[in-house]
């Protein structure tokens, strides 16, 4: 075959350049994660004090803390995940345990992951016109946790669906041989196998509603108050954040907000992964 | 005993139902809420008219397209090349504990959430955009460039899959013909993969049109048709969220016009990727 | 008068991670002869065949200690070209595995990438090769097409003439005709009869049927060992070892 020589040499410059460009590629994207995150907490972590975090915000959010902001994230975000979970385990149960491969099934499956893609304002749209306008809840925490409970379903249902999915069929039939019933058997023997695939959806679902803004937007309202209902409006930190950054009040606040996010972002993700690591040893 | 059990399967039923009855909420309350202000305008005006001014009574969203149509194409001709890279970088350099590691730093790109990439874009990047390119810093430069990193994890994750799922055999004939890794790589592994990295990129387009708190805080909602990368743009999205609450009825209408438009799109862009995945499993 | 020796063996052994699954291995493979690999499932023979093109290589946990000098150079030196070797030694798998691309691109591509580019030499290489396997007037009017829609055993023929394309001197091939019908196989085992003239040849079989009627040398492997190596003939009327024996007669295996 010719040009033998020549193919040696230009064979390993071709491949000197394509291991060097993967690797600056790898080594980017590693750096911009570490800068992002790495400014936004060192910037921010300073400003997180006790006060911070106790105190109501004074002059629209230039001073003092963010306590009620705190109060609304953990409503609107913890009513979002105690409506979804169950909805959510039972629709993977559905899929996984009783549903036929049929007509069905394929439409609804479909219409889950149709559900996954919408882009958040959307939700918030929809939102605004279902539950604020509609069904007359006005701006409130209850509207932004429904509106985030259809957004983060899919999360869940992925999440327990695969974990249903790693039960061995051995445990089933076991079940039923017995005379156990169907749902007792999904009961007291399917369902505690998979705590951990349930549990990490759910955290990741709490990742996501926290994170979320736009839905948050046009549904919570914005309220720097301290909630006492959940038809009051209110402010989560996510959205909290776009209001200092965006009106430019208060750097130091607008770093801390950022940098509190982050490390519940952080926090999540670990207990997520871990969870999920326990999850793959099961 | 058996009545509960039936009981028990209905309850179940319905709340797979849910997402259904989701989607058919959601699609009928936008279009129903948006469909008087395209009735209005009409259709085609809508679409092509060039001025945004609600205070006027002009809308025309072209200038919105063409603001999210231009950060959109600029993410991805930004995030594709990164993103293949990243996948070809964890499928085939690193061996299995390092290629776990990188792709937790993936996932933890991707669970930022977009608020907080907006903030780091209005801090970090506009000022740069500014000093390097001259402007006032918000641009479709800033916005592509955050946007690319915003959809980074789909593409990556997407194609790392693809190219893992390539078979074994493949690879083994063609290192059993003498080609090198790289070789293998660029002419067998990635022209196999290329449906589901096809697949990723358009899933990731989808993401970065229907991107909103990211693109409001640094593109300038400029609501103008851009004639240069520094020029500030408004796109579809964050016009929504930011005029939402102090549009009158008939400026909320054409807000909601607006999703409909979006929404339709997005649509389109998911259901095209899922076709694909469908058809060639991810595997030309 | 015995030919040269393309491959000289001496003390290989070969683990994975702890487990040994070669031992002490030795053994020549004579230039343009057909060698056979005899044995029952699991005793080494795959793993001894990739350890001729260093495809071991992509087996992680894989040690290797021993010679295997091909030409007289021992290819687990460090200053060794795979590259080069694998184009020399070249392999048919157990299973046809083509590529998802044209018949005309899974010949060619091997000759790209060791540097062909004159489309003439690379049209006529194709033509070549097919002819050389018995494939061209089944495929000619079709070059362009997926050699996905190929038969097994059409796609077998395909994997050789790729294989061949890239003009080696060894050909290594891992029980070609067990994923095949009959049909197909006795065309495969004509095929080699004919480029057992050309090329050396060693070759991986469960058939002891096929051993016979195709090799010269034949080699009987049994949990990683090489029980005794002999002209085919001998292996086969005379064995030396009684294991050997036994497992021709059919006794176990």
């Amino acid at each position: 075959m010719n040009g033998e020589n020549s193919r040696h040499g230009t064979n390993r410059i071709k491949t000197g350049v394509f291991n060097g460009t993967i690797w600056i590629i790898a080594g980017v994207t590693f750096a911009i994660l570490l800068i992002i995150l790495g400014y936004i907490l060192v910037k921010g972590v300073p400003g997180i004090t006790l006060g911070f975090l106790t105190q109501e915000p004074s002059d629209l959010g230039r001073e003092g803390g963010i306590l009620p902001i705190i109060a609304g994230t953990i409503y609107v975000t913890g009513l979002a995940v105690v409506i979804a979970t169950p909805l959510s385990v039972a629709a993977a149960i559905y899929f996984n345990e009783y549903a036929k491969e049929g007509r069905t099934v394929k439409t609804i499956r479909f219409f889950t992951e149709v559900l996954a893609g919408i882009p958040s304002i959307i939700f918030g749209l929809f939102g605004f016109a279902f539950f604020v306008v509609f069904m007359k809840m006005g701006w409130s925490i209850l509207a932004g946790g429904l509106t985030l409970t259809i957004m983060i379903m899919p999360t869940i249902i992925r999440s327990t669906e695969e974990s249903l999915k790693t039960v061995p069929m051995a445990y089933r039939e076991g079940s039923l041989s017995l005379g156990a019933t169907k749902w007792q058997t999904i009961k007291k023997v399917i369902l505690p196998c998979c705590k951990s695939g349930i549990l990490t959806g759910l955290i990741l679902g709490v990742g996501r509603a926290i994170g979320e803004t736009a839905a948050v937007m046009l549904t919570v309202g914005g309220s720097l108050l301290m909630p006492t209902s959940v038809m009051d409006s209110s402010r989560t930190m996510a959205l909290h954040l776009y209001n200092l950054a965006s009106e430019g009040l208060s750097e130091k606040n607008t770093y801390a907000t950022a940098a509190l996010l982050i490390i519940i972002i952080l926090l999540i993700n670990t207990a997520a992964n871990r969870i999920g690591g326990r999850l793959a040893k099961e | 005993m058996k009545t509960r059990e039936k009981i028990i399967e209905k309850l179940i039923f319905i709340s797979a139902v849910v997402s259904v009855a989701a989607v058919a909420l959601i699609t009928i309350f936008i279009f129903s809420s948006g469909m008087p202000a395209l009735k209005e305008t009409g259709l085609i005006n809508f679409i092509s008219g060039a001025t945004w001014s609600p205070t006027n009574g002009d809308y025309g969203i072209l200038p919105l397209i063409a603001g999210s149509l231009s950060v959109t194409i600029g993410s991805l001709i930004l995030g594709i090349p990164l993103g293949i890279g990243c996948a070809v970088f964890i499928a085939e350099i690193l061996d299995r504990r390092p290629a776990r590691f990188f792709q937790s730093a993936i996932e933890l790109l991707a669970g930022i959430p977009s608020v907080v990439y907006g903030f780091f874009g209005l801090v970090i990047l506009v000022p740069i955009v500014r000093q390097i390119f001259g402007g006032n810093g918000f641009s479709i430069i800033a916005g592509s460039v955050i946007l690319a990193i915003m959809i980074l994890p789909t593409i990556v994750s997407i194609s790392a899959n693809s190219i893992s799922a390539v078979p074994l055999e493949y690879r083994e004939a063609s290192l059993a013909l003498g080609a090198d890794k790289r070789q293998t790589i660029m002419k067998v592994i990635l022209p196999a993969a290329k449906s589901g990295i096809f697949s990723s990129v358009i899933l990731a387009m989808g993401r970065s049109i229907g991107e909103t708190m990211a693109v409001l805080l640094i593109t300038g909602n400029v609501a103008k048709v851009p004639g240069a990368l520094t020029d500030s743009v408004a796109t579809m999205t964050g016009t929504i969220a930011m005029e939402m609450s102090y549009a009158t009825p008939a400026h909320q209408q054409a807000l909601f016009a607006i999703g409909i438009v979006l929404f339709v799109i997005i649509m389109i862009l998911n259901g095209t990727a899922q076709l694909i995945m469908k058809r060639f499993g991810g595997l030309s | 008068m015995e030919n040269k020796k393309k491959f000289e063996i001496k003390g290989l052994n070969l683990y994975y991670g702890n487990f040994q699954a070669l031992k002490e291995i030795g053994i020549n493979i004579y230039e343009k002869e057909i060698t056979a690999l005899i044995g029952p499932s699991g005793c080494g023979k795959s793993t001894f065949l990739r350890t001729l093109n260093r495809m071991n290589d992509v087996v992680p946990g894989v040690t290797i200690t021993g010679q295997v000098r091909f030409d007289g150079k021992d290819i687990y030196d460090k200053d060794c070209d795979v590259m080069e070797l694998r184009k020399k030694v070249g392999m048919v798998f157990q299973k046809p595995n083509p590529f998802p691309k044209s018949v005309y691109e899974n010949i060619v591509y091997g000759p790209r990438i060791h540097g062909m580019r004159n489309k003439t030499d690379i049209d006529s290489i194709v033509e070549r090769t097919l002819k050389e396997v018995g494939l061209w007037n089944e495929v000619k009017d079709r070059l362009n097409k997926s050699a996905m829609g190929l038969s097994g055993g059409q796609q077998q023929r395909l994997c050789i003439a790729r294989c061949l394309a890239v003009e080696p001197e060894v050909l290594l091939m891992d029980e070609p005709t067990s994923a095949l019908d009959p049909v197909a196989t006795s065309k495969i085992e004509a095929l080699l009869q004919d480029l057992g003239k050309k090329y050396t040849i060693v070759i991986v079989t469960h058939n002891m049927q096929q051993a016979g009627r195709v090799s010269k040398y034949t080699s009987f492997f049994l949990t990683g060992e090489i029980i005794e190596t002999n002209t085919t003939e001998m292996i086969f009327s005379r064995p030396d070892n009684r294991k050997t024996e036994e497992y021709i007669s059919g006794r176990f295996g």
